[in-house]
């Protein structure tokens, strides 16, 4: 019995699968170290990086000051003269404070320098609401990134894909955003204890169906997962897909699916409006306008800051219900 | 100073029971700042606070019953439920926010200190920060334009030694941020922050130096908040000693301030149970309010994002 069990596949949550992906890249390279906020002793206000310090110590963990410009301007320099930083941006809603630093050198420097510059960077940073965090902790601004050529963008959906995007994109020599999402951090699944890439710029389709796509982002992953019952009591067979990585988009895999199904429901937690489904959208009509069947919808946040009243949050964001909503709409239920 | 400290308790004890959603930071321990200070501040004067900011709220005036809606989320808070702890606010007792974005605050004030001078009104804007605020570089390039402008503008450091879980040790290479202020050209002033008297005075000085058009200053108090950087237990980071939350706790600002007043006989030990007897009564209607009340409707949702003209 205690050796069957031991055979058994081994599962962690999210937020364990990131230590481990963090320490696996500690280990694997030698010019490799963290910074932010309250990443040592306290190992993140998430707990990710707890045990790193006393594992790697100082030298390769870094508490910094509250200085998000000074954080992310830290990585530009190191990973441009041979370090590769791992960086710790606590909550996305703090790129503002850095936005320049990484929208104007971060992103250009190699291209201005005329490829003369490598800037092997990872950004680990926490997204999403449903926390009661209000406005200014609880965005999903990955949008604003995605528009900028020379940096790349992961969002994890699960512990599988979150340990594998991060040594991904830590072995990547290109900085790589690594959306995180803070309802998922207690989310177990299988998670292989060696090291492994989750391949960036590819997408993931989930669960195979054929009457309609469901193209999710981040943790609407998992709501488009627990919309696949409702549905198919309703007699609708859902494919879904992971979109993982939104820069470098796989188009392909998004296009094979809508051929299949002739139908696509975009979904992601971040303002529909502007947002990256708009893109997916964009992309989708230009390459298979032939296959459609119906106008391909969006799922997104309504147009307003994050609301800090439970009874205005739970509206607004997005869910397995409103995806039901969605695809019922587009299928003419 | 009481109003905050009762208020906070119980604001902690209902977020630990799970009664108030998200996230609260709390004042305990550092009330005679913002009671220091306050004092000197009419409605039209205008501060900016923190994460921490109830207890600038309540010394600029805020009423519990609002305040303790808008922690519950409902819609009768000051911010309809839309902002929370940590965006709690009224523009009309001249409190430009809570903020969730450490280093929020010094720019804002120092843009009311800019439109007071405008105006030529003779108001003053205050901005409250914590020391790890100050290596925000928001704080520098906003101390830089007070001082240049010459703005009626006051930065007040609320030095708790901790930004987080992280010590001012090993977040900035000097003790007082108060040094800072030469590096603007504008007076720096260490005061120590358990000592309301000392506060109010030396926040008088720079008030009236702000309102007479000399310019900003520089005011660091040194404080301690009693409790963890969240709620009241927090995380359980072992980032700080008991001793050393016991040694503050020995200078409390309240009880020495009442230890003081009873000692002039200005005030008797049956008076001061006399005002938490009146603060507990106004918890008690506050939490009452907050709990009568409704919640915002989801199609409130969509309101307050512009102004589309009518009343706000
Ligand atoms: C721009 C930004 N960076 C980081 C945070 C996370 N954070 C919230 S409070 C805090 C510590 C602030 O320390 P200090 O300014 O000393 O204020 P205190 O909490 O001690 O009152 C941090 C790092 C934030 N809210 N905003
Ligand atoms: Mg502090």
């Amino acid at each position: 019995m205690s050796e069957a069990k031991k055979q058994e596949p081994r599962k962690l949550p999210y937020v364990a699968a990131i230590t481990e992906g963090v320490r696996q890249v500690l280990q694997e390279q030698d010019n490799a170290f963290v910074a932010g906020e309250d990443v040592g002793e306290a190992g993140s206000v998430f707990g990710y990086y707890q045990g790193l310090l006393k594992e790697f110590g100082p030298e390769r963990i870094y508490d910094t000051p509250i200085s998000e410009k000074g954080i992310i301007g830290l990585g530009v320099g190191a990973s441009a003269t041979g370090c590769r930083p791992i960086l710790d941006l606590m909550f996305m809603d703090f790129l503002g404070e850095c936005m320049d630093e990484v929208a104007n050198q971060m992103a250009k420097m190699r291209f201005m320098f005329g490829g003369g510059a490598t800037l092997p960077v990872t950004v680990l940073t926490m997204s999403g609401a449903g926390m009661n965090l209000a406005a200014q902790h609880s965005q999903s601004l990955e949008a604003w990134l995605a528009h900028l050529p020379g940096v790349k963008v992961v969002m994890p959906s699960n512990a599988y894909d979150a340990k594998g995007l991060i040594i991904a994109a830590a072995r990547d020599d290109n900085p790589v955003f690594v959306v995180l999402n803070k309802l998922s951090l207690a989310m177990a699944c299988e998670v292989p204890e060696e090291p492994y890439e989750v391949p960036i710029g590819k997408a993931e389709v989930i669960r195979e169906g054929k009457d309609l796509s469901i193209i999710a982002v981040g943790r609407m992953v998992n709501e488009a997962m627990a919309a696949v019952k409702p549905l198919a009591e309703l007699g609708v067979d859902a494919e879904v897909i992971d979109v993982r990585s939104i820069q470098p988009f796989d188009t392909e895999t998004v296009v094979n699916s809508m051929k299949k199904t002739h139908r696509a429901v975009v979904v992601h937690e971040a303002v529909r409006f502007g947002g990256f489904g708009g893109e997916i959208v964009a992309q989708l009509q230009e390459l298979a306008f032939d296959y459609l069947d119906a106008p391909i919808a969006r799922v997104g946040a309504p147009f307003s800051p994050v609301p800090f009243s439970p009874a205005l949050e739970k509206v607004y964001v997005p869910n397995a219900q409103s995806i039901v909503a969605e695809v019922k709409k587009t299928l003419g239920l | 100073m009481v109003r905050i400290r009762r208020f906070e308790e119980e604001a902690g004890k209902l977020m630990e029971d799970g009664k108030i959603p998200g996230a609260l930071h709390l004042y305990v321990g550092q009330e005679a700042v913002a009671s220091g200070v306050m004092e000197h501040l009419s409605n039209q004067d205008q501060i900016t606070s923190t994460h921490r900011g109830h207890g600038h709220l309540i010394a600029k005036g805020g009423e519990f019953d609002r305040m303790f809606a808008e922690l519950f989320g409902r819609s009768t808070g000051y911010c309809k439920g839309k902002g929370g702890s940590m965006h709690i606010s009224n523009i009309a007792l001249g409190m430009l926010g809570a903020n969730g974005i450490v280093g929020g605050g010094p720019p804002i004030a120092m843009g009311a200190a800019f439109s007071n001078k405008f105006r030529k009104t003779k108001d003053v804007a205050v901005a409250f920060f914590g020391d790890g605020a100050s290596n925000e570089g928001s704080f520098h390039e906003a101390a830089n334009m007070a001082a240049l402008f010459k703005l009626p503008c006051v930065f007040v450091c609320e030095n708790n030694g901790y930004g987080e879980y992280t010590s001012q040790a090993n977040h900035q290479a000097i003790v007082d941020v108060a040094d800072r202020a030469a590096g603007y050209g504008m007076p720096g002033v260490v005061v120590d922050g358990m000592d309301v008297i000392a506060v109010y005075e030396a926040a008088g000085a720079a008030i009236k130096r702000a309102r007479s058009g000399q310019g900003p200053t520089l005011l660091e108090c040194k404080t301690y908040r009693y409790y963890d950087h969240v709620g009241v237990r927090g995380m359980g980071l072992t980032y700080r000693t008991d001793e050393e939350l016991e040694i503050w706790q020995k200078r409390d600002a309240i009880q020495a301030f009442e230890k003081q007043l009873v000692k002039m006989k200005v005030t008797t030990k049956k008076k001061i149970e006399n005002v938490y007897a009146r603060v507990n009564k106004d918890i008690e209607a506050g939490i009452k309010f907050a709990e009568d009340s409704p919640f915002p409707e989801p199609a409130d949702l969509l309101d307050d994002v512009y102004n589309t003209g009518g009343a706000s």
